[in-house]
């Protein structure tokens, strides 16, 4: 029996097949999921901000990209994972309300895309999907088995990528 | 004592229970009045989270709700939200526009309009009556309404209370009554900074 493995907000955490990791209700924040095909583990973070940098508060790194994607990448080789098989994916990054004032929190989706982007740059793994942006919320799930990620939204429907 | 609201004493959570009870009693009139029914309120909750929680209040992350979302301006910056689950949007606009609309149904345009402007002026008059009460300077923002799964709609009142921690203070109020139940929920959500001037405009000493 296959069992799901839940990933809170702020939160990251890893699937071996048969079994799939999901995360509910993706925002302006990202879900960025890693991929080993070879030994089918999948890892899934959460990633509410773009930077530990600026932050008053930096206790849980799986609240940032700059911390949450290295992490998980540690946790995934100590299941045996190799950074050049990964390939990563990512969906979230929606701004779900619009307001003429705001500034930069109102962009957040934007910024949490581009900072999760630079550090899969950094650590040399290839993106080979993404569906951001938007203004509508997400649910993601990868299938540790095939490495399919299902985007589901409440009035786009279900996609697989 | 301290500003942190996970080491609040009971005191303190009581001053914003009150806070809570007086904003949303005025805003529970206020839809009273705009339908012509009787509103009851229950006891408002205040409540201390971790931030990844807070959706776990309205149904979980992916439940569906209609929420009209602010940001509060002035002396104590804040998100504020508005939150209905699907029935009870439905029942509301049905009472206001006597149209009822099936559960399959997407929300038309003139739905959204209905919503954004009962979630305008519940918003408003919550705020307002706080202002009243604590003297400070209160506005909102232009609201905004969304039609989504929560999580994803409360995280984006979550992005500045994360980056100095992770637990949110949260004002919780349902009111109900009508024909058919209608349950509401205000979300207050004040910038970590904006504790210590409430408190000091209510005379709690800190």
């Amino acid at each position: 029996m296959s069992k799901i493995v839940k990933v809170g907000m702020a939160d990251l955490n890893v699937a071996v097949s048969p079994d799939k990791i999901r995360t509910t209700g993706l925002g302006s924040c990202v879900g960025v999921v890693l991929y080993d095909s070879m030994i089918k583990v999948a890892g899934m973070a959460h990633v509410m901000l773009p930077s530990s940098e600026i932050a008053r508060d930096k206790t849980n790194p799986a609240k940032f990209a700059d911390t949450a994607i290295p992490l998980l990448l540690e946790k995934m080789e100590k299941l045996g994972a190799v950074r050049r098989r990964l390939t990563a994916k990512m969906a979230g990054g929606a701004q779900m309300f619009s307001f003429s004032t705001g500034g930069d929190a109102m962009r957040i989706g934007q910024r949490n895309v581009e900072a999760c982007k630079s550090v899969l740059e950094q650590l040399k793994i290839r993106l080979v999907a993404e569906d951001t942006g938007g203004n509508y919320g997400r649910t993601i799930e990868m299938d540790a088995e095939t490495g399919i990620l299902m985007i589901k939204t409440v009035s786009k429907g279900v996609k697989e990528v | 004592m301290t500003t942190n609201p996970k080491e609040f004493d009971d005191f303190q959570f009581d001053v914003l229970k009150e806070v809570g009870n007086i904003g949303a009693g005025n805003a529970a009139t206020a839809l009273s009045q705009l339908i012509n029914k009787e509103i009851d309120m229950k006891v408002p909750q205040v409540s201390v989270l971790p931030i990844t929680e807070i959706a776990g209040e309205v149904g979980g992350a992916d439940a569906l709700v209609v929420a009209v979302f602010l940001r509060i301006l002035g002396d104590v910056p804040g998100y504020m939200f508005f939150v209905l689950n699907e029935q009870s949007a439905r029942n509301l606009v049905k009472q206001m526009t006597g149209v009822q609309s099936e559960p399959d149904d997407v929300f038309s345009d003139m739905e959204i309009s209905a919503l954004n402007e009962v979630g305008n002026i519940l918003s408003g008059s919550y705020l307002s009556s706080m202002a009243d009460l604590t003297g400070l300077n209160m506005q909102p923002s232009v609201p905004a309404i969304a039609i989504d799964m929560a999580g994803a709609i409360l995280s984006y009142g979550l992005v500045e209370i994360s980056q100095s921690g992770d637990y949110a203070l949260m004002i919780d109020t349902s009111f109900f009554g009508l024909e058919e139940e209608v349950t509401g929920h205000f979300f207050l959500l004040p910038d970590p900074d904006s504790f210590e001037k409430l408190f000091s405009a209510l005379g709690v000493q800190l």
